[in-house]
């Protein structure tokens, strides 16, 4: 239980300990731990098991970098697998557990892989499983699977919610170094809106883990003191926890900000996390730098870490990793390493440096020209081995060894947008594209600047640079004098020797994997990527990628930049998929449109179905009814018996109006309407411009420059975005305005012969078929409120629609249903609305599909020629109007107890069911209670002249072949009596 | 991306639908052609034949999540920059439509 | 025989409106304003007409309260003009008279769902709900926006009072956006 590890120092809160679990033990740390720091600090090394050869690992990092010490955190319906300990920020009673071994960490049976590595080299899956390709899927891919281990998912529904923000600024500073801070502190004070994102859940960046002073305070302090400033300015927003994933086009940058992983579980109603998309004006780049190995023999075990993290653990957590420990490095940061350790009272016994000739660290042992050719020790680092300058080869017993091969400027999302990285050869590393994301430019560490004084000062310069193109005027702060040594590093990439040599640790991708690749030509870095799977894990290669680019390199006897470099692309470190789907999921996946009457349909018991966003009602099921056909059967025979109601609202509505309206209709409907008198109706069709047909639905001419159009309920936004375009786009002088007003009325179809009956009870007006014959329309009131009336059927019946004010619409329902109850009125829905349009031989959906014509429909006499409406020329293209082409029909089974199937296809008697011999299609098929038997609407080709005839409906997905005969698609009322009546 | 709309100012994209190539406005009138088959050619190669260039490209946006304005981007399909924002409208008058 | 008279409910499918409070912010269903769009037709200047009637015309982008009526801009020469509608149910009836045929009048009150959001933190709670910046724009702007999914006009009254206006038949899907949103920042 105690922290053996634990040293003075540090930006932890001891006067608070925090207990956490981990694989079933327990521990303490304290605030401001991560996992792996308090780890650590309990002398937990080993952490985890790498991807294929299941080696044991611990951390290599001490931030978002971590390629090793990847954990599963949590239990339960909140297990999250593939996390990294050394971001999971400590709290108390967190629990995590070691991903990818069996039975435990430490005697994991998956390591036998090691032993047979020579068969697992690069390509390995590649040259093994690639016959036979049916085992792929079924054999080879679920064991790979099962032995490549990954974290597992709890298989339960994520128990939290996420949100999805929208934030806006004149600057985005991407990370709270001193960079950053100088930018921001820069922008703040001139007043521009700033945000400041930040991965870590303490700002400060590499201040926090140096002993670097700034002017007379620690880095630590002077980056506490310049936050807390920019928290009291109203014009900064600092977001903390807060990962920018992502440059998107025209600065606009994804973030995720981690609103609640610190805590055991979220407060009530508190999103776990919220992705943002931040739309800067500018962006600055401050990022810093990640540090990258030296890869050597056996350098992945426990305790062997990047050297600038062993720093990190002592200076900002108080943890020695080891009790005695070494540093191998190329360069003087890695010198730092060994005297800040030093300082705290630990063992260094030896720095080993690539370099020779320059200054030996006082106090120490100093090797130069010297390299680590190997380690030792089973689950951890005992002990490596030195090959000296002379060339004597020294085993030195370590518990903990910092690695040093340079940093690489952390410029990821300054390539997404595929600009090309520059080699420096003075930090020998990668700076930023020059033609990187537009608006935004890189500071500090990001920038290849590595000293803290150049960082404060091209960070505050960066900012005044972005708000100056703003039209902002900024000065520069007066910014604390700080550290300004000279970047000291020659590169050294990997140490010669016969063993394995780890360049991507979390892949599992040596310097020998590298080399085979070379020898099989896969030269490009992208054929490397791919064929060795360098960079291709969670970590997406950020220690491991210029490393191995770097042997490639030298294998090829060219320079690096020559080689290349992979580009970065978004997100910068894994998201999880409930932020990336916010709320909308069950429930609250999409918005719900309810109509009306949904109130009253609801208390009716009526089942609903999902049309787009509406909820209508299908069917009113009554006492008794156990199957929907009975529901459905009733309320056709009652409408066509007596009276119907159903609610339309549904339908898109548009209101057209403007001296030019008609003239506008005649372009946009294939028929004529500038001639349809003031209180009539008139049913359009709409053509696209290829001929086919778009839409249809009833145009009322309310007065003489006023017009309402109806829409079918699927195309009523796309008609109206098509009607905008001939407005603005072809037709720009037309006097014609136009707004939706589907929303506004609550609109009902009254049909069967009683409809009229029915509606006198509650129309002030005349409605006498005198006064308002068949198509008519108008302005009417219902018991005083202004409502419309539109003489129009679906069904075939005497029918009404019947608009009123949407405010109206629940008790306009109940009117009806009231005064219909002498005519045993019944309320029908979706399915009998259906049936009875197919009774009629209407279209609807399922014959607009957007392959038809309106010759196929038989309203080919729609069509004018006389004035050049949208699809007119198009629609007489040759193959469009070819005799013998498809035409509606209608469709009867032979045997009447049969059922048809939609979709099915007509086939000649005796024909083979292949498509050679495709005659058509059934588009629509209900159960018809008028005509006794199923019916169908079809396409057939040549249908006209069929009718009469006898054919087969085959469909070999249902497995169904019924003998049918074609009929009229007109199955009541062919003269249409009953709707003028 | 970000459309900078001439009457509303820089809009997110997401709320504009796309359409496609701006010469969809120079559409023929049908009825203007000596011959149906003169019309028939005019209107295919006007549904039908549009440049797909790399580079820079004029193309119709709705606007419509916000004031409902067709407009005509000029944008680098490449680099996705957007040189120039105009009301499809004024556009359409430019190039001689009317009614 | 029954009273066959109509009754009408709001948005939210109640008699009265619904009111509630989330930490700073109070949402409160508004039944109490008429609505009707105004399109200046081709060739036509209503602004004389507009400004004889009290009515303003704001420009692209915002809204103007004047005496009785206010408006807010929808589309080029087109507005959302609300007047009381207590006195104004009718609000086509209203406007007419004023334009004659120089512009065409669509009746809108039922069209729209309002929410009415008020009190303190506004742009926080306004930031999870719509990409629309609440804070640049300020008091007297409007604008059309998306929020989860739907179609909604944003109108900033006052920097501590904006109205949403979505689609009526969604009301309770906006409604319930619009609590989540308070209960996720407050």
């Amino acid at each position: 239980m105690t922290q053996k590890n634990r040293i003075t120092g540090g930006q932890i809160d001891r006067s608070r300990t925090l207990s956490f679990r981990f694989d079933g033990k327990s521990y303490q740390g304290h605030p401001g731990d991560t996992l792996a720091s308090a780890l650590l600090a309990n002398g937990v090394r080993l952490m985890g098991r790498s991807f294929k050869y299941h080696r044991p690992r611990g951390p290599l990092s001490a931030g978002s970098e971590e390629p090793n010490a990847i954990v599963q955190l949590r239990e339960g319906a909140r297990q999250e697998p593939n996390t990294r300990a050394t971001v999971a920020e400590l709290f108390d009673g967190l629990t995590a557990t070691s991903q990818n071994r069996f039975p435990s960490l430490s005697f994991d049976m998956m390591g036998v892989n090691d032993l047979l590595s020579p068969f697992f080299a690069a390509g390995f899956y590649y040259k093994t499983f690639m016959w036979p390709a049916k085992f792929w899927e079924s054999i080879y891919e679920p064991i790979i699977r099962r032995a490549a281990g990954l974290g597992a998912l709890s298989r339960q529904d994520d128990p939290d919610a996420y949100d999805k923000g929208f934030l806006h600024c004149d600057l985005l500073v991407i990370g709270a170094g001193p960079a950053g801070l100088a930018a921001a502190l820069t922008a703040g004070r001139a007043g521009a809106r700033v945000i400041v994102t930040d991965e870590d859940f303490r700002m400060g960046g590499r201040l926090n883990a140096e002993t670097h002073a700034l002017g007379e305070a620690s880095g630590a302090d002077w980056a506490a003191g310049v936050v807390a400033e920019l928290a009291s300015l109203p014009n900064v927003r600092l977001m903390p926890r807060t990962t920018t994933l992502g440059a998107m086009d025209h600065g606009i940058y994804s973030a995720v900000e981690r609103v609640s992983d610190h805590l055991p579980v979220p407060a009530a109603g508190k999103p776990r996390q919220i992705l943002w998309r931040i739309y800067s004006r500018r962006a600055l780049l401050t990022a810093g730098a990640i540090e990258r190995p030296i890869a050597f023999e056996n350098n992945d075990r426990p305790g062997i870490m990047l050297a600038g993290a062993l720093r990190a653990y002592a200076n900002r957590w108080g943890v020695a990793v080891g009790e005695r420990v070494a540093v191998f490095t190329n360069n003087d940061d890695g010198l730092r390493t060994a005297t800040d350790l030093a300082a705290k009272g630990i063992d260094v016994a030896a720095v080993i440096d690539t370099r020779t000739g320059g200054p030996l660290l006082p106090g120490i042992r100093h090797l130069q020209g010297a390299e680590v050719t190997g380690s030792a020790g089973r689950l951890g680092l005992s002990a490596i081995s030195i090959r000296h300058a002379n060339g004597k080869v020294e085993s030195l017993p370590v518990t903990a060894l910092g690695v040093s091969g340079g940093w690489n400027p952390n410029l990821n999302i300054a390539s997404h947008h595929r600009g090309r990285p520059v080699w420096q050869d003075a930090i020998a590393a990668f700076v930023p594209p020059k033609d990187g994301p537009a608006g935004l430019s890189a500071a500090g560490a990001a920038a290849g600047l590595f000293s803290t004084h150049a960082a404060l000062q091209s960070g505050a310069g960066a900012a005044v640079a972005a708000l100056d193109d703003l039209g902002v005027k900024a000065t520069l702060p007066d910014l604390p004098r700080a550290e300004d040594a000279p970047v000291a590093i020659a590169p050294k990439w990997y140490v010669q020797g016969k063993g394995r040599a780890w360049v991507d640790q979390q892949n599992d991708v040596t310097v020998k994997d590298v080399k085979l690749a070379h020898q099989e030509n896969f030269v490009s870095v992208e054929h490397l990527k791919r064929y060795t799977t360098l960079g291709m894990a969670t970590d997406q290669g950020k220690t491991g990628n210029i490393l191995g680019l770097a042997v490639m390199a030298e294998l090829t006897g060219r320079t690096i930049p020559e080689t290349g470099t992979t580009i970065y692309r978004p997100p910068y470190t894994p998201v999880a998929m409930g932020a990336l789907g916010g709320r909308s999921r069950g429930h609250e996946f999409k918005p719900t449109r309810l109509t009306p009457s949904h109130k009253w349909a609801n208390e009716q018991g009526a089942v609903f179905v999902e049309v787009g966003m509406w909820l209508r009602a299908q069917w009113f099921p009554k006492a008794g009814e156990t199957t929907w056909r009975q529901s459905v059967d009733r309320e056709v025979l009652a409408t066509r018996a007596s009276v119907g109601i159903c609610d339309v609202t549904t339908l898109g509505k548009i209101d057209i109006q403007g001296t030019d309206a008609g003239a506008f209709l005649d372009k946009v409907y294939a028929n004529t309407f500038s001639t349809l008198g003031v209180g009539k109706v008139r049913y359009g069709l709409m053509l696209r411009e290829d001929g086919i047909v778009m839409d249809d639905g009833t145009t009322a001419r309310m007065g003489q420059n006023e017009w309402v159009m109806t829409t079918t309920t699927a195309n009523a936004v796309p008609v109206f975005r098509h009607l905008e375009y001939v407005r603005q786009c072809l037709c720009p002088d037309m006097d014609v305005q136009l707004i939706s007003t589907t929303e506004a009325w609550a609109q009902y179809s009254v049909a069967g012969p009683n409809a009229r009956k029915l509606l006198e009870k509650l129309v002030d007006q005349d409605i006498s078929d005198a006064a308002f014959p068949y198509m008519a329309c108008g302005a009417i009131t219902v018991k005083g409120v202004r409502a419309r009336l539109f003489r129009i059927s679906f069904s075939g019946e005497l029918a009404y629609e019947i608009a009123v004010p949407t405010r109206y619409g629940d008790a306009m329902i109940r009117a009806l249903m009231e005064a219909g109850r002498e005519f045993d009125a019944v309320a029908y829905g979706t399915e009998s609305l259906g049936v009875m349009r197919v009774e009629k031989g209407h279209v609807a959906g399922n014959e607009l599909n957007g392959q038809t014509t309106a010759l196929n429909m038989g309203l080919g006499k729609m069509v004018s020629k006389k004035k050049d409406a949208i699809g007119m020329v198009l629609s007489q293209r040759e193959g469009l109007v070819a005799e013998g082409g498809l035409r509606i029909v209608g469709v009867k089974p032979v045997d009447p107890a049969q059922p048809l199937t939609a979709g099915s296809h007509f086939l000649e008697p005796g024909a083979a069911a292949v498509a050679a011999n495709d005659l058509g299609w059934l588009t629509s098929v209900v159960y018809s209670p008028h005509v006794g038997s199923s019916i169908a609407l079809g396409y057939l080709k040549n249908g006209e002249a069929r009718k009469g005839q006898r054919l087969r409906a085959v469909n070999l997905l249902a497995k169904t072949e019924v003998e049918v005969e074609i009929v009229s698609a007109h199955f009541v009322d062919p003269e249409g009596v009953r709707l003028r009546g | 991306m970000i459309i900078n709309h001439p009457l509303l100012g820089p809009r997110d994209a997401q709320e504009f639908t796309y359409l496609g190539d701006a010469t969809l406005i120079d559409r023929p009138d049908g009825l203007s052609f000596p011959s149906a088959d003169a019309a028939m050619d005019a209107m295919h190669d006007y549904l039908y034949q549009r440049s797909n260039p790399a580079g820079e490209h004029r193309e119709l946006w709705f606007h419509e999540q916000g004031d409902r304005s067709w407009l005509v981007v000029t944008r680098n399909t490449v680099t996705h920059e957007i040189l120039k924002v105009e009301l499809a409208r004024d556009v359409a008058r430019m190039r001689g439509r009317s009614k | 025989m029954a009273d066959l008279s109509l009754k009408p409910i709001t948005p939210l499918g109640n008699d009265l409106p619904v009111r509630i409070s989330i930490g700073p912010v109070t949402i409160s269903e508004v039944v109490d304003t008429a609505l009707a769009s105004l399109a200046q037709r081709m060739g036509q200047d209503i602004t004389a007409a507009a400004k004889g009637a009290g009515i303003p015309l704001p420009p692209a982008g915002r809204w103007e309260q004047g005496a009785t009526c206010a408006a807010f801009w929808l589309s080029p020469e087109m507005w959302m003009i609300e007047a009381p509608f207590a006195s104004h149910e009718d609000i086509v009836a209203h406007l007419k008279p004023v334009f004659g045929e120089a512009a065409s009048i669509t009746e809108q009150t039922d069209a729209w769902a309002r929410f009415d959001v008020t009190g303190a933190s506004l742009p926080r709670l306004f930031e999870l709900l719509c990409n629309y910046d609440i804070a640049r724009h300020g008091a007297g702007s409007a604008s059309r926006t998306m929020m989860e999914h739907l179609g909604c006009y944003v109108v900033i009254r006052a920097a501590d009072h904006i109205s949403v206006l979505g689609p009526r038949s969604s009301a309770q899907s906006l409604f319930h956006a619009l609590e989540t949103a308070a209960h996720s920042v407050f």
